[in-house]
């Protein structure tokens, strides 16, 4: 099963609440998906600075002194802040790649979660209710947020098997579905030098977008030539520093349904996700059509990633 | 009449007082309010009451409905009216996938667009809807009708056996083993009769008969349709 859902704001003023329809929206698709849960949150911008979002699990000891270690080897301002499991690792914009590499050195055990300028993900094993209040999801503000509730069927309930994946800077995937075609798709990624962590299936989907924008395609060129090269069962929700895009696969058997005011875009696995969202009683209602690559962004003249989708 | 606020009162004391009705029951009118997308509302009905649901709902809605009139103001979720032996379900807004699978008799209408595979293994039902269809729709279909007064998707009645399909607009594609069969005066006068039913504004003439070619399964004279 899983459950997705998500929430593009087009007025400003919800901004803050963000957290907090996202959340309730998550809770409501607990029963598709107890296993575990997450969250990806597009946030306010600082001028030249980088995020990464980064996970231990023995977050006392990895994060205890972590920001005065990462400030011996990595140039500018280096700030870190802790929740529970996760911590946000604030930077200059041009020290990304050195502060991964120092990472990896000094705490091989500290997992990144997602690099980016506006995006953080928080994710973890459990009730997507306990999820969200570990890591205090209600309290967020943002202008985009995308969740997921997992029911896992292709691997291991970790926190690296749950959902969003990070794809690029500020990019990310969940995923309702599985994909049958993961372990020869790979081998072809590794062959090729795409680092794949995990048996996941979603992760090698990730990997593949991935792979795809850094050989050239738009996100919607790699999101449409998904559809030739993953065989399976998918729903995807992609993110992006400006908005969200959603693909289904020519089958279409996981469910999708959107919402649209003048406020805001909404996903859901199930209408029953959507009920309490503001206006939705007279909102634009429809189910997304099969092999169709929808996007929605906040940029009022998109970027060429973005055109082609 | 009465009134049911399934937010409060809970899914499963709204089903079972359904399925208390006796069929000479006098609480022959109901009204849930508040489904806020629930699944399998008013399932398992066997009595000539109406129900009306105001609001959209999840999935199952209606299931195994016999005798019953539900009434949906609002969208359906997946699986919608499946398994139906006799009674009607109206849904005003759209129907998510499935909707009126396997369905044994009754009518279903739909009065906005269903999506893929509507009517998937109907063996009986006359499915009605006022708009568009999805992909892979009266897939395996046995008997009964579907109505589409807008268009088909994708691989329309792959695998037919014998129902008849009745679609005004275009169709995507054909699925295997149907095609397009000649529109008789028979025909003509079941379809103006599942119109009437379903309240459409169409006519039967402006609408194309599709059934199975009979290549892939050994059709018996008696199944004829």
């Amino acid at each position: 099963m899983c459950g997705i859902v998500g929430l593009f704001l087009k007025d400003a003023a919800l901004e803050p609440q963000l957290g907090d329809m996202l959340t309730d929206m998550l809770i409501t698709m607990t029963d598709r998906g107890p296993d575990s849960a997450g969250i990806a949150i597009y946030s306010e911008e600082i001028e030249g600075c980088a995020k990464l979002t980064v996970q231990s699990n023995a977050p006392d000891e990895d994060f205890a002194e972590l920001e005065k270690d990462l400030r011996k080897r990595v140039e500018g301002k280096v700030s870190l802040a802790v929740t529970d499991t996760h911590a946000v690792i604030s930077l200059q914009a041009g020290q990304v790649s050195v502060a991964r590499e120092v990472l990896a050195d000094i705490r091989p055990n500290v997992r990144i979660m997602s690099h980016g300028t506006t995006l953080e993900i928080y994710k973890e094993v459990g009730l997507p209710k306990d999820v969200a209040s570990r890591f205090d999801i209600r309290q967020m503000s943002g202008t985009h947020g995308i969740g997921h509730t997992r029911m896992a069927t292709e691997s291991a309930v970790t926190t690296m098997g749950a959902h969003p994946f990070n794809t690029g800077v500020d990019q990310c995937l969940v995923h309702n579905g599985s994909l049958s075609n993961h372990n020869s798709l790979r081998r072809k990624l590794r062959r090729l030098g795409v680092h794949i962590e995990t048996e996941n299936d979603t992760e090698v989907g990730a990997a593949y977008l991935t792979w795809k924008m850094q050989t050239g395609s738009t996100l919607g060129e790699a999101l449409t030539s998904s559809l030739d090269d993953l065989d399976g069962f998918f729903t995807f929700v992609v993110g992006t520093k400006d908005g969200f895009g959603v693909v289904r696969d020519p089958i279409a058997c996981k469910p999708a349904v959107m919402a649209e005011t003048d406020q805001y875009v909404a996903f859901g696995s199930e209408y029953r996700a959507l009920v309490n969202l503001p206006g939705i009683e007279t909102a634009k209602v429809w189910e997304p059509e099969p092999a169709t690559v929808y996007f929605w962004s906040h940029n009022a003249a998109p970027t060429a990633q973005e055109k082609a989708a | 009449m009465q009134t049911f606020d399934l937010e409060a009162q809970g899914l499963r004391e709204l089903n079972s007082s359904l399925h208390a009705q006796a069929s000479d029951t006098n609480q022959t009118h109901w009204e849930i309010v508040n489904p806020k997308g629930s699944h399998a509302i008013a399932v398992g009905l066997d009595a000539p009451i109406e129900v009306n649901v105001r609001g959209s709902t999840g999935y199952y809605c209606a299931g195994m409905n016999k005798q019953a009139t539900v009434h949906v103001h609002g969208s359906v979720g997946p699986g919608t009216a499946e398994n139906m032996m006799s009674g009607m379900v109206v849904v005003e807004g759209d129907a998510s996938q499935y909707a009126g699978a396997t369905g044994h008799g009754g009518t279903l209408v739909i009065k906005g667009n269903a999506s893929s595979r509507c009517g998937i293994s109907m063996k009986g039902i006359d499915i009605i809807v006022h708009g568009n269809i999805g992909h892979m729709s009266a897939f395996m279909a046995q008997s009964g009708n579907l109505v589409v007064c807008g268009d088909a998707g994708e691989a329309l009645g792959d695998s037919l056996y014998e129902a008849r399909l009745f679609v005004r607009g275009s169709v995507k594609s054909l699925g295997a083993d149907c095609i397009e069969k000649e529109m008789r005066p028979e025909h003509i006068a079941i379809l103006e009769e599942l119109l009437e039913r379903g309240g459409c504004d169409a006519k039967a003439s402006e609408f194309k008969r599709y059934g199975s070619a009979r290549k892939l399964y050994n059709f018996n004279i008696d199944n004829a349709y």
